[in-house]
């Protein structure tokens, strides 16, 4: 608990710069982003060159204008009815994946399935259509990454 | 106003137990399924396909009966009515089921909307109904209504051809943030759990519909709107020719089930 927290106190500047970037009035460029590389069907590099919190990440893997993750799948946590069931139960995630396949399935999931309905979360480019408020931005920013796929690693089932 | 909000959350509660899901995939559905097609009623809770059959209950009953009063009531500088050239409204029998169509003086597909606009203006000489305004629903109601339990029959050959495949390129294309398009949702993942919303068909021959979550009667383009605002897209306008293509695609893909209006959905 406290080192999470202490990385939260860590992460809080760094996600400041990112929303000062965006709402300053320009578009975010793609070259905003954090680059990455993906190896063997997973991006094995923090995008913040730093872990990230869990508790931050269930917050953001739970918002309904962030991660949203519930409007498809089920996470261990009470008092959250309603789950979808388009994507599998995210249970025990945190066993049968890496934390780089978790990167990236959750930067940019058509790099695994091509066709699925899961949202890129870290992709601004070869979008068609975006509405004007969500333009050149990505759903969620590299610390928010980092923060649910920590969270993600503490999945192991029961 | 307070019982609808009761039926939304029974209807919410509902689709919690999964159970219900298997159930519905598994029921003969009759005539609200053709084939592998399946109306949106399938997809709805007991107590919104309850209301939908109970005339009393379901509030596009309420707004035809305004709208069959306007069928007979002279508007415009050429002092008619739709009566006056159309007779009763049950020559408009069947007329629905055809629809989208092309029409040669726009060079464009034209919806039921439309066409009823077309005669206010052009053969009424009297200002064209909102979109979305209760009186250009209500006539949208009472117009497909007389085609009611009739097979949609959308043809898409001859000059509907190009709109068709505009309309097809649409349902197809990923948009907005999310990156999602019509058929990831309502092709890939119908029958399933998007939150507390079990994803249908998304087929339209129960437009205009009563949404519990709306509180009122709604277009077809209506919802198309809400759809792309759900994927943060940039939405079209209501009767603009992407979404009037699109109602083509979407209309020809439901041929064979039956024109429901008026429906209820949550
Ligand atoms: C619009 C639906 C949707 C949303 C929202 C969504 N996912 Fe997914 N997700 C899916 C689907 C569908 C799959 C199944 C695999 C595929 O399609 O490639 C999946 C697969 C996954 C997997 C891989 C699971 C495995 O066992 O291989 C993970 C991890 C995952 N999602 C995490 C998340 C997280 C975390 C969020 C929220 C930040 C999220 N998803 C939001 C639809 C969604
Ligand atoms: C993120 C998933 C998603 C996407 C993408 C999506 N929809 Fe929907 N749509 C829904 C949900 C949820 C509903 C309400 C429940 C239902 O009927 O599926 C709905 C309902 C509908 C309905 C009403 C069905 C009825 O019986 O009343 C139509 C028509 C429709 N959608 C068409 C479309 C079209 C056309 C597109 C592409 C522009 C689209 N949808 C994209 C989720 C989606
Ligand atoms: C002055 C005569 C006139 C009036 C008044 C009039 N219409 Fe029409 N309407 C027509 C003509 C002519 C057509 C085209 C018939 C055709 O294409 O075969 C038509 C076609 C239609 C059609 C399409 C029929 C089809 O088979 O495709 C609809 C629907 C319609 N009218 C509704 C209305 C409504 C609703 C009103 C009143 C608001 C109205 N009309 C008023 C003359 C009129």
């Amino acid at each position: 608990m406290k080192r999470s927290q202490l990385a939260a106190a860590v992460a809080v500047p760094l996600v400041m710069a990112l929303a000062a970037g965006i709402g300053g009035g320009s578009r975010a460029q793609a070259e905003d982003l954090v680059a990455y590389q993906i190896v063997d069907g997973a991006i094995p590099k923090s995008l913040t060159g730093k872990p990230g919190d869990p508790a931050a990440g269930e917050a953001t893997a739970v918002n309904r204008k962030l991660g949203n993750c519930l409007a498809c799948h089920s996470l261990p946590i009470k008092n959250q009815p309603f789950p979808g069931d388009l994507g599998p139960d995210l249970a025990s995630v945190g066993s049968s994946l890496s934390e780089g396949q978790l990167r990236l399935r959750l930067v940019d999931s058509k790099k695994i399935n091509p066709d699925t309905a899961m949202p890129s979360f870290y992709k601004v480019e070869g979008l068609h259509r975006v509405a004007k408020a969500f333009e050149g931005k990505p759903i969620l920013t590299a610390q928010q990454v980092e923060d649910v796929v920590a969270y993600l690693m503490t999945l192991k089932g029961n | 106003m307070r019982r609808f909000a009761i039926a939304l959350a029974a209807a919410g509660v509902i689709s919690v137990a999964g159970a219900g899901v298997a159930f519905t995939e598994t029921m003969d559905w009759g005539k609200y399924q053709a084939g592998d097609k399946r109306s949106g009623y399938t997809y709805a809770q007991p107590e919104t396909r309850a209301m939908q059959d109970d005339e009393f209950e379901n509030p596009g009953f309420l707004l035809m009966e305004s709208a069959t009063a306007m069928w007979s009531k002279p508007e415009g500088a050429a002092g008619k009515s739709c009566a006056d050239c159309h007779g009763d409204v049950s020559s408009m029998k069947g007329v629905a089921t055809r629809y989208p169509v092309f029409f040669k003086p726009s060079g464009k597909m034209m919806n039921i909307e439309q066409r009823i606009n077309q005669c206010r203006t052009e053969q009424m000489k009297a200002e064209p109904w909102k979109w979305e305004s209760d009186q250009l629903l209500g006539m949208t109601v009472l117009v497909k209504y007389q085609s009611e339990g009739l097979p949609m029959n959308v043809a898409i050959d001859g000059p509907a051809a190009p709109f068709y495949e505009k309309g097809k390129a649409f349902y197809y294309e990923r948009r907005g943030q999310l990156d999602l398009a019509c058929s990831n949702c309502h092709e890939d993942h119908s029958g399933q759990n998007l939150r507390a919303n079990i994803l249908s068909q998304g087929m339209p021959n129960g437009f205009p519909t009563y949404r519990l979550k709306w509180q009122k009667v709604g277009s077809l383009h209506r919802r198309f709107k809400g759809c792309n605002d759900q994927v943060r897209a940039e939405p079209y306008k209501p009767g603009s020719d992407e979404y009037v293509d699109l109602e083509l695609f979407v209309s020809h893909r439901a041929n064979g089930l039956p024109v429901e209006t008026p429906s209820v959905r949550n």
